[in-house]
């Protein structure tokens, strides 16, 4: 049998208030255990006050090769960005 | 470097998708495990990510045997962490390697087995305090000459575990050359010391850029892929360039008579290794390549009552919670 352990991907949240960001990714039996791996692997020098471990088998991806169509429809809508509206100087900071 | 003539694989796709994705790094833009590429440059970056991965983990043992003996508690604790970094080191990169497509335990009989390297240097003694001081100072000095530029290299994981060590691995050589510091100013026999380190070090450190490879097609093909940034030579004279003044302060010599200040080039003439030692060590023969794989060895084999203990507890844990629902 294959004995491998589990792959888990790890988030961590930093030290200002951010979200958790992926940070990479290690091996572990269970849940419990990537915690602690993942403090000694991700955040030997303080770099973290909260950890996220995720099955990597538990994740779901976009595929690259649909980026395209995937992303399209927020390629047409430039009317989402404040930019696109022209305000008058006299009417002030908005 | 910490890869060591990496042979790169021929590739044999339709030529309009290798352009295309020629292309994309011509551009800078990184690829993601999940893209197309093509086959030469998954392989070549399974062996190169691999043997770079092996070296952290088979460099620990020779700073590993000093942990106990250091002189005092502080290098002591030091010295543990900086073994620390280089097995997460290790870590970082296999799962960059396993990003693509191949697994830990492939990665780790490929290592047990001799299919796969790791970098000649790890494979000589160290013998003393000073060299404790000898390799944080001159291996590490040298592998950051290597890993600054990988940063930048083509593939995404690799380069972002690249970008992760190399913000560790200043305090490596740091502490490396604190050590010689204090063993330059301290007695002549700790100074004596220092100069022997030196000595034995040198010629194994210009080893681990590899012999020249200005000719090579595989550094060629590497080059393009962007896996691979500097030539051997260019690296290895960047490093002879930046680490003659630091002899200098220590007040130690370089053993080699031939070095000098090339003002033409603005860089050091200095003398080649000996590459029939270089090769006799990556086949096999060096001081330690014995001991260091029968430690390797030694950890699989005895840790493997830990690895299936902690997974049939996991799985037993799992049912339970599941019974339990």
């Amino acid at each position: 049998m294959s004995g491998e352990w589990p792959l888990w991907e790890i988030f961590i949240r930093g030290q200002h208030g951010l979200n958790h960001r992926h940070v990479g990714s290690l091996h572990a039996p269970d849940a419990e255990m990537a915690v602690k791996h993942a403090r000694d692997v991700y955040t030997r020098r303080n770099e973290g006050v909260s950890i996220w471990v995720v099955p990597s088998a538990a994740i779901t991806a976009s595929s690259p090769s649909e980026k395209g169509p995937l992303f399209e429809p927020s390629n047409s809508k430039v009317y989402r960005h404040p930019t696109f509206f022209d305000i008058p100087e006299d009417v002030g900071k908005m | 470097m910490y890869a060591q003539m990496v042979k790169s694989e021929a590739t044999t796709e339709d030529p309009e998708k290798l352009a295309a994705f020629q292309a994309r790094i011509d551009a800078g833009e990184k690829i993601e495990p999940k893209e197309w590429m093509p086959e030469g440059y998954r392989k070549t970056l399974i062996r190169q990510i691999g043997q770079h991965a092996h070296s952290e983990i088979v460099g620990q043992l020779p700073e590993g045997n000093w942990i106990t003996r250091a002189p005092t508690l502080e290098r002591k604790a030091i010295l543990l962490a900086k073994v620390q970094d280089e097995a997460g080191h290790g870590l970082y990169l296999y799962c960059a390697a396993e990003t693509l497509g191949v697994s830990r335990d492939e990665l780790t009989e490929a290592l047990l087995s001799g299919k796969m390297k790791y970098s000649s240097i790890f494979n000589y003694p160290t013998l003393n305090w000073a060299d404790i001081g000898a390799v944080g100072w001159l291996v590490d000095g040298a592998a950051i000459m290597n890993q600054v530029p990988l940063q930048r290299t083509s593939f995404g994981p690799y380069s972002r575990a690249m970008i992760r060590i190399c913000k560790e691995e200043s305090f490596h050589q740091r502490q490396g050359y604190d050590i010689m510091m204090k063993m330059a100013q301290g007695s002549p026999e700790q100074k004596a010391m220092a100069q022997d380190a030196l000595n034995r070090f040198w010629y194994p450190s210009l080893m681990m850029f590899g012999p020249s490879d200005k000719d090579s097609v595989h550094s060629a093909q590497s080059m393009a892929w962007k896996i691979k940034i500097n030539t051997n030579d260019e690296l290895r004279q960047k490093f002879v360039d930046q680490t003659v003044p630091q002899a200098e302060y220590l007040g130690l010599t370089i053993p080699d008579p031939e070095l000098s200040w090339n003002e033409e080039k603005g860089g050091y003439d200095f003398s080649e290794p000996d590459w029939s030692e270089f090769f006799e060590v990556i086949k096999g023969n060096g001081p330690c390549n014995a001991e260091r794989m029968e430690a390797r060895q030694k950890a699989w084999d005895e840790g493997a009552w830990f690895r299936e203990g902690l997974m049939a507890h996991a799985a037993k844990r799992a049912a339970r919670k599941i019974a339990a629902e």
